[in-house]
C-alpha cells in the first residue's frame, strides 16, 4: 500500500497544509485531496495532528488560503514551514476574535 | 418469501414515518420535569424529556418553545404524547398542536391537584399509550418518508478533510433517493456563506437565507465580543482549527452538492411535497440545533466530530462519524463510524458514502446507535432573549 501522507492539503494552492498525524520537523511528503496532486514540503517545529504550518510565506496581513478560499490573515509574519494557528492567523470577518 | 425491505418505519396517522417508536411524557415547563420524571419511572419504557423553561416567555421567544414542544410531539419517531404543565392553558394548547396528528395525545396540569395525583393520573394513560405503541409494526419506508439532519460539532482540521465529506456523500444520495435534509448552523457558515447563497435554488430562496444569516450575525457582531473559544470554541482549536472562515468551510462541506430548495425558521416543518436539502436557522450548539430539527420532523441525525463530541438527543438518534484516528481510538464508544482511514488514502469519499449508508440504514432498521445505547437525551431549548 502507498505510504500515507505525512501532510494533507484541500486544494493545490492553499497556503497552508493540515498534519495528517504528529508531525517532528522535516521534509514531508504530503497529498492534495482534490487534485490528488504529490506535494514536499519542510516543517520547522513539530506540530500535532491536525495542526495547520505554512505552505508558503506570509506578511502580516496577507491572505491564509485554505479550500482555495481565503480563512483569514496573518496576524503577523509567517515562514514558509512555521506552525500556523492563533498565535500567527486571525479571522478577518470577525475583527475582535483575536488571541 | 418477499426479500426484506431495505428500510423500515413507523407510520403515523398523519402521513408522516419514523423509526423510533417512543412514547413521550413531555413537560411544558421546567416546574414539571419532576412529575414527568416520575411517570416514566413508574411506566418504563417511556420516556420523559425534561427540560429547563416554559415560564415567563413571551413573544417571538415563546412561540419557538410551543414549536419546540409541539414539534416534538409531532415527530415521526414519537408514538404517543403524554403532555404535563404546571397550569392547564399552555399545556392544553401543545396538547392541541400535537393531537392534530391523530396520534394519542393526553394532557394534565399540576395546580390543585398536585405532583403525586397527577403523577398518578398520567402513569395510567402512560401505560396504555406504551401498551397500543407495542403493537405498531414497521414497514417498509423510503428515504422520501425519513428527514435526515446533519450537523458537526467538537470539529477540527479532520471534519472538513473527512467526515464532513463522507457526510455530504449521504446527503446527496438521501436527495437524489426523493428524501429530505436540513442543516443549521448559522453563524457557522460566516465566510463561506456566499456558497451557500449560489447554491439556493431561486432568487426568493437567496434572499430569504441572506436575510436570515444576516440578522443573526448582526445579533452576534451587536454584542462587541471576542468570539475566539466560543466560535471557534476551544475544542476547535485544540483541534487545530483557528478561525470562524476555517471552521466554516469544513461545515459546509458536509452539505453536499444538491440546490438549497428552501429556507426554515427553527423548528419549522418544511412542506411534505417539497422534498430537497433545507438550510434551517439554528444556533451553531449541537443539542439546541439537533432538538431543533428534531422539533421540525428530522427521525435520524448524521453527525460530523473531530475532537469527539458526545451530544444525542431524546427522540432523534444521533450518528457520530470521525476521520480523526485519535478520536476514534480514545472514544469509541461514541463513534458509530470511523472514517479516518480516507485520510490514510485507504479508500476513496465514495467507499466512505457506502460506508456511510450501511449505518444509517441499520439505524433506520432499529440498531441503536453509540448516543442511544449511552443514554444520551439532551433535549435543549433555543432561548431568543430573556423572560418577562
Amino acid at each position: 500500500m502507498a505510504k500515507v501522507p505525512d501532510f494533507l492539503l484541500h486544494h493545490d494552492g492553499d497556503s497552508v497544509a493540515v498534519a495528517n498525524d504528529d508531525l517532528q520537523p522535516g521534509t514531508l511528503q504530503g497529498l492534495s485531496v482534490k487534485e490528488q496532486t504529490a506535494h514536499t514540503a519542510v516543517l520547522n517545529e513539530p506540530i500535532p495532528l491536525g495542526h495547520k504550518f505554512a505552505l508558503r510565506d506570509h506578511a502580516e496581513g496577507e491572505a491564509i488560503v485554505k479550500y482555495g478560499i481565503k480563512v483569514g490573515i496573518a496576524s503577523k509574519a509567517i515562514k514558509k514551514g512555521d506552525y500556523v494557528h492563533t498565535h500567527n492567523m486571525r479571522s478577518y470577518r470577525w475583527e475582535a476574535s483575536r488571541a | 418469501m418477499g426479500s426484506k425491505p431495505r428500510l423500515t418505519g413507523y407510520r403515523r396517522p398523519d402521513g408522516s414515518m419514523g423509526i423510533r417508536n417512543h412514547v413521550i411524557i413531555l413537560p411544558v415547563d421546567d416546574l414539571s420535569n419532576a412529575a414527568a420524571e416520575a411517570v416514566a419511572k413508574v411506566v418504563p419504557g417511556t420516556l420523559a424529556l425534561p427540560h429547563s423553561y416554559g415560564r415567563l416567555q413571551f413573544g417571538e421567544d415563546l412561540e419557538l418553545t410551543f414549536r419546540t414542544l409541539i414539534g416534538t410531539g409531532l415527530n415521526g419517531n414519537v408514538a404517543a404524547v403524554v403532555v404535563i404543565g404546571i397550569e392547564p392553558n399552555w399545556t392544553q394548547r401543545v396538547a392541541n398542536g400535537i393531537a392534530k396528528s391523530g396520534k394519542p395525545v393526553a394532557s394534565f396540569s399540576i395546580e390543585g391537584k398536585g405532583d403525586l395525583q397527577t403523577i398518578a393520573d398520567a402513569a395510567r394513560v402512560a401505560q396504555v399509550f406504551l401498551q397500543d405503541a407495542s403493537e405498531i409494526a414497521r414497514e417498509s419506508a423510503s428515504e422520501g418518508d425519513l428527514i435526515l439532519s446533519i450537523k458537526c460539532g467538537e470539529s477540527d482540521t479532520t471534519s472538513g478533510l473527512g467526515s464532513c465529506p463522507t457526510t455530504s456523500e449521504a446527503v446527496d444520495r438521501w436527495v437524489a433517493a426523493g428524501g429530505t435534509v436540513f442543516f443549521g448552523e448559522t453563524s457557522e457558515l460566516t465566510g463561506g456563506e456566499h456558497l451557500i447563497a449560489d447554491r439556493c435554488i431561486d432568487d426568493a430562496c437567496r434572499n430569504l437565507f441572506q436575510t436570515t444569516y444576516d440578522n443573526y450575525i448582526k445579533v452576534i457582531e451587536s454584542t462587541g465580543a471576542n468570539l475566539l473559544g466560543s466560535q471557534p470554541t476551544q475544542g476547535n482549536i485544540a483541534g487545530g482549527l483557528t478561525t470562524i472562515e476555517e471552521k466554516a468551510l469544513g461545515n459546509i462541506a458536509k452539505t453536499g452538492s444538491v440546490p438549497v430548495v428552501g429556507v426554515l425558521a427553527p423548528a419549522v416543518a418544511p412542506p411534505r411535497n417539497k422534498p430537497g436539502l433545507y438550510f434551517m436557522d439554528t444556533s451553531s450548539a449541537a443539542a439546541e440545533c439537533v432538538t431543533l430539527m428534531a422539533a421540525a420532523g428530522a427521525v435520524i441525525h448524521l453527525f460530523p466530530t473531530g475532537q469527539g463530541n458526545v451530544i444525542g438527543n431524546p427522540i432523534e438518534p444521533v450518528l457520530k462519524l470521525t476521520a480523526n484516528k485519535k478520536t476514534a481510538a480514545s472514544m469509541p464508544e461514541h463513534i458509530d463510524l470511523d472514517v479516518s482511514g480516507l485520510l490514510r488514502q485507504e479508500y476513496n469519499l465514495t467507499k466512505a458514502g457506502d460506508m456511510m449508508m450501511d449505518v444509517i440504514e441499520r439505524t433506520v432498521n432499529g440498531r441503536l446507535c453509540a448516543a442511544e445505547a449511552l443514554g444520551h437525551r439532551e433535549f435543549t431549548f433555543t432561548k431568543l432573549y430573556i423572560s418577562a
